[in-house]
Order: structure tokens, then sequence, then C-alpha cells
């Protein structure tokens, strides 16, 4: 009995994916969207199998993981060194934090026209303004991870007599630590956006998001959807990856 | 406590001043503190208990006036805090057992003689948790005894606490009572709690201070010689019924004026 129970929970999460597949189903059986527009998940599937095991997709897939990872290399090491130094200092993270905001709340799509005009089209142009958008993510968790430091634990520290540099090291970084986690993993998803539209609109030879423009441009429905998947399937592991990596790191996250 | 220097206060305050958006809390207020006591603080709400406390602690400036412990300036004088929020005051990234030893790491002190020490304290609190645990695991005791033991892990000359009891429940207050009793016994630290429970206030104490609403004075200095250790069934004793009517006496005294 607590067996049965325990296998139906665990099937639980196939339950949405099963329904979303029945619906697409349903759609083409009963004609509602012409299969010219959408194929049928089957054959779709069959399609996303073959495209996987045959590496067709491969060198687009790995482009696009080359793409987003460097962008958000970029912005880690640049948004969290800046992020926790404006953090420690209220007063300096109020003196920029206008055109943080205002940015950050820039879709940073919009800022590709200016970025072609610095950059040219380039392999270099589409990670420059993924790690842009992604940097600002990075800086503005960093900061205020360490901005919400718990004032207690700060003060304890003091009281034990502690240097400054220990207070900052030991307290206010470790502290920073789960916000900033929260603001990688935004962060990552967010390149990984910003990568895709780059390579739909900057002129480009490789990448899912050109391969997903290319297959719209000549009909290939099939590929279409098979690379939007992919797409999907990538942005959902990088994801889970920064949960799994976040769990084992920032063990008190959450409960203290 | 013997010899002449047992008389001498520990610490003491002298023309202490500080005000709150302009209106004065403390005008030139002084105060003795004994050598090796346990001080309880207690008066009306908003009197600045906490305020008087953690400017002694150096937790809040003072906007004049003098604080010494022995002649000796804050900076040159270990002290130990336990804050009533246990929850906040330990660090979660590390073991209890390194929240422990991390004040004593952070001084310097070799990884042996660490070890000594916070097995000295296991001993002394006669612990029976797993102190390898996050201090998140912990119940609400635990952290509170975890607290305490940081706090006097550099052996502090002088230890506060802050409203130690608040957030426990009567069975976690029994226990640490009794374990904050044996620390004293044991290391003769000077102590300075904060209570809002007058019981409280009175149990642990060698002195109870009493506080008049703002601006601040000393209401009165009430000295409770009961012999330690007081168990806690001395809270039905004459003695402690006599401090605790008087103490309340006062203190409704301070609330009408």
């Amino acid at each position: 009995m607590f067996a049965s129970r325990l296998m139906d929970r665990r099937l639980l999460p196939l339950i949405g994916p099963l329904l979303l597949f029945g619906l697409w189903e349903l759609v083409i059986s009963a004609r509602w969207i012409k299969p010219v527009l959408l194929p049928p998940p089957g054959e779709t599937l069959a399609y996303l199998w073959g495209a996987v095991t045959s590496g067709a997709i491969l060198p687009d897939l790995l482009s696009t993981l080359y793409r987003t990872l460097a962008a958000f290399g970029i912005a880690v090491l640049i948004g969290v060194p800046l992020g926790v130094l404006l953090g420690s200092s209220e007063l300096a993270y109020r003196s920029v934090e206008f055109v943080i905001d205002f940015f950050r709340s820039t879709p940073s799509s919009a800022l590709i026209p200016l970025f072609m005009l610095i950059f040219g089209i380039t392999d270099i142009n589409k990670i420059a303004i993924a790690s842009f958008g992604a940097m600002l993510i990075v800086l503005f968790n960093s900061a205020y991870g360490v901005m919400n430091a718990k004032k207690t634990r700060v003060m304890a520290a003091q009281i034990m007599g502690v240097s400054r540099w220990h207070v900052f090291k030991d307290v206010l970084l470790m502290e920073s630590l789960a916000q900033t986690f929260v603001g990688l993993r935004s962060a990552v998803s967010m390149a990984l956006v910003i990568v895709i539209v780059a390579e739909m609109f900057i002129g480009s030879e490789t990448g899912l998001g050109h391969r997903i423009i290319d297959a719209q441009q000549v009909f290939n429905v099939k590929d279409m959807y098979t690379s939007i998947l992919v797409t999907g399937a990538l942005g959902y592991l990088l994801n889970l990856a920064f949960l799994l990596v976040e769990k084992k790191l920032i063990h008190w996250s959450g409960k203290a | 406590m013997n010899g002449p220097a047992a008389n001498l206060p520990h610490v003491t305050i002298r023309g202490l001043c500080k005000s709150f958006a302009g209106s004065p809390l403390y005008t030139d207020f002084s105060l003795d503190l004994p050598r090796g006591e346990i001080v309880s603080i207690f008066g009306p709400n908003g009197c600045g208990k906490s305020t008087l406390m953690n400017m002694i602690a150096g937790l809040v400036p003072l906007d004049a006036g003098e604080i010494l412990f022995d002649g000796k300036t804050l900076k040159q004088t270990d002290i130990g805090y336990v804050f009533q929020n246990y929850r906040d005051a330990l660090f979660p990234w590390i073991s209890a057992w390194d929240n422990i030893a991390y004040p004593l790491r952070r001084k310097g002190m070799k990884e042996a003689q660490v070890r000594e020490r916070v097995d000295e304290l296991v001993k002394l609190f006669e612990i029976r948790f797993d102190l390898k645990r996050y201090p998140y695991e912990l119940s609400g005791g635990q952290m509170q005894t975890v607290c305490i033991m940081r706090a006097l892990a550099p052996r502090p000359e002088v230890m506060f606490l802050d409203e130690p009891f608040s957030a426990l429940d009567f069975e976690m207050t029994l226990f640490i009572r009794e374990k904050l009793q044996e620390a004293h016994l044991a290391t003769g630290v000077t102590m300075v709690i904060v209570s809002h429970d007058l019981e409280d206030a009175v149990f642990l104490a060698d002195h109870i201070l009493l506080l008049t609403r703002r601006p601040t004075r000393i209401a009165e200095f009430v000295p409770f010689e009961m012999p330690r250790p007081r168990v806690p069934e001395a809270v039905s004793d004459e003695r402690f019924v006599k401090v605790k009517a008087h103490t309340l006496e006062v203190f409704r005294r301070e609330m009408k004026a």
C-alpha cells in the first residue's frame, strides 16, 4: 500500500507532459490546427529522436550552450565582485541604483542594435549582450544579498572583536550567497534567452536560435518544433543543475 | 573572590548621555557593576534596558560619557554577548561545533587548544546532542545553549545576555538558568542580563538594577543574596518571594510616576 502510494507520487510529474501531448494530439486529430503548422506529437518526437541520435542538432546545441555559458561566466566574474562591493557600502549602491534598475528593466533585446554598432555582427556581440543582461541580474542579487545580511550575525562577529575583513569574509559574504545563487539561476536563464534572440536576429551560422528561424523560413515545422523543444530542455536542465548545486552548496538556504 | 580587587567595581559607567531624536533617554547616568556578579536590568517599557546594555557592550554609540572595564576601554576587553534571537545570531553555514570554535580560531588559537576549550565547554554544559549538526537542525533551546557556549568560549571578562529566555519554553528556561549558574560559578565572569520577566530577572541575579521611566535614572539597585546554586524551587523560597515583591513594588511605583 505504502509502496504503491510512493510510486504514484513519483509519477505525478509525468501527468503534465502527458496532458500536453494529449492536447497536442487532440487539436490535430480534431483538425483545429492544420498539420502543416503543427505536426503530430509522435512524428515530432520521432524527428527529435533522430536529430539527437544522428547528432544533426549537436553543433547548434553546443554553440548555443557555449555562448550561454561564456556570457554567464563573464556576468559572474564581473557581477559578483561588483555586487558584493556595492552591497557592502549602501551609499555606493544607492548612487548607482537608478542606472542598475533602469537597465535591468530595459529588455536586453532592445539593446541588440546598439551592441551591433559597437561589436558588429560577430559571435562576440551575442556573448557581450547576453553577459550584459545576465550581469545586471547577478550584480543586483549579490548586492542585495550583502545589504540584507542579518544585522544580528554581523553584530555577533563584531562583538567577538573580529577584524573588519573577517566580518566581511566570514559573515557578509556567506550571508549573501543564498541570494547570489538565486541571481545566478535567473542569470543563466536570462543569458540563454538573449543568446537565442541574438542568434535569430544577429546574422548567425550556428545555434539553436538560428536553427529555429531557419526552419521557420523554409517551413520545416518538424525541425522548428524539435529545435524549440531542445532549447526548452537546455533551459530546464541548466536551471535544474543550478538548483542541485545550490542545494548542496547553500544547504542553509531558506532554513536560517 | 578574595582580596581588595574583589571589592573594586568591574565596570564603571560615568556621565553617560544618550538621546533619541532629540528626546533624552539617559542624562549624566552613572553606575558601577560589581565584579563577578550577575546583574539583571529591569524596568518599564521604553526605559532603555537593552540600550543601556548595548551601550556598555559597544553596539550602540554613546552621546557622551565614559565606560571602563577595570580602567580599560572596551577595545582592550574581551566580552561575550548572547542575543535574544539565537537563530539569527548563529552562523548557519558552519556546524554548531564550529560556531563555538569560531571566536577562538579568529583569535589565532591553535587547533589543539581550540578542541580542548570546546571539549571543556561541552563537559560544563553536559551537551548530549550532536554538535556536528548545523544550527538550523537544532531545537531553540539547543541553539541558545550553543550561543552561550560560543560567547563563553574566549573566556570573556563580561558577558551580556539580551532577554536570553524570551523565545524559549519553560523547560528550556529552567535548563538554561541552571547552566548559566554553573557557568558563572565555574568562571566567575561578570554577567549583565536584560529581562522583561521579573521572575527571570530576580532568579539569577546578585543585584537587580531597577530603572525609572525615561529620562531614565536608577530607581533602586536591589541586592539579592540568596546562596547558589539556586534550584527551580527557590522561586517559592521566602527570601526570593520577598525580593521579588519588593522589586515589583518599586516597578509599580515607577510605572505610575
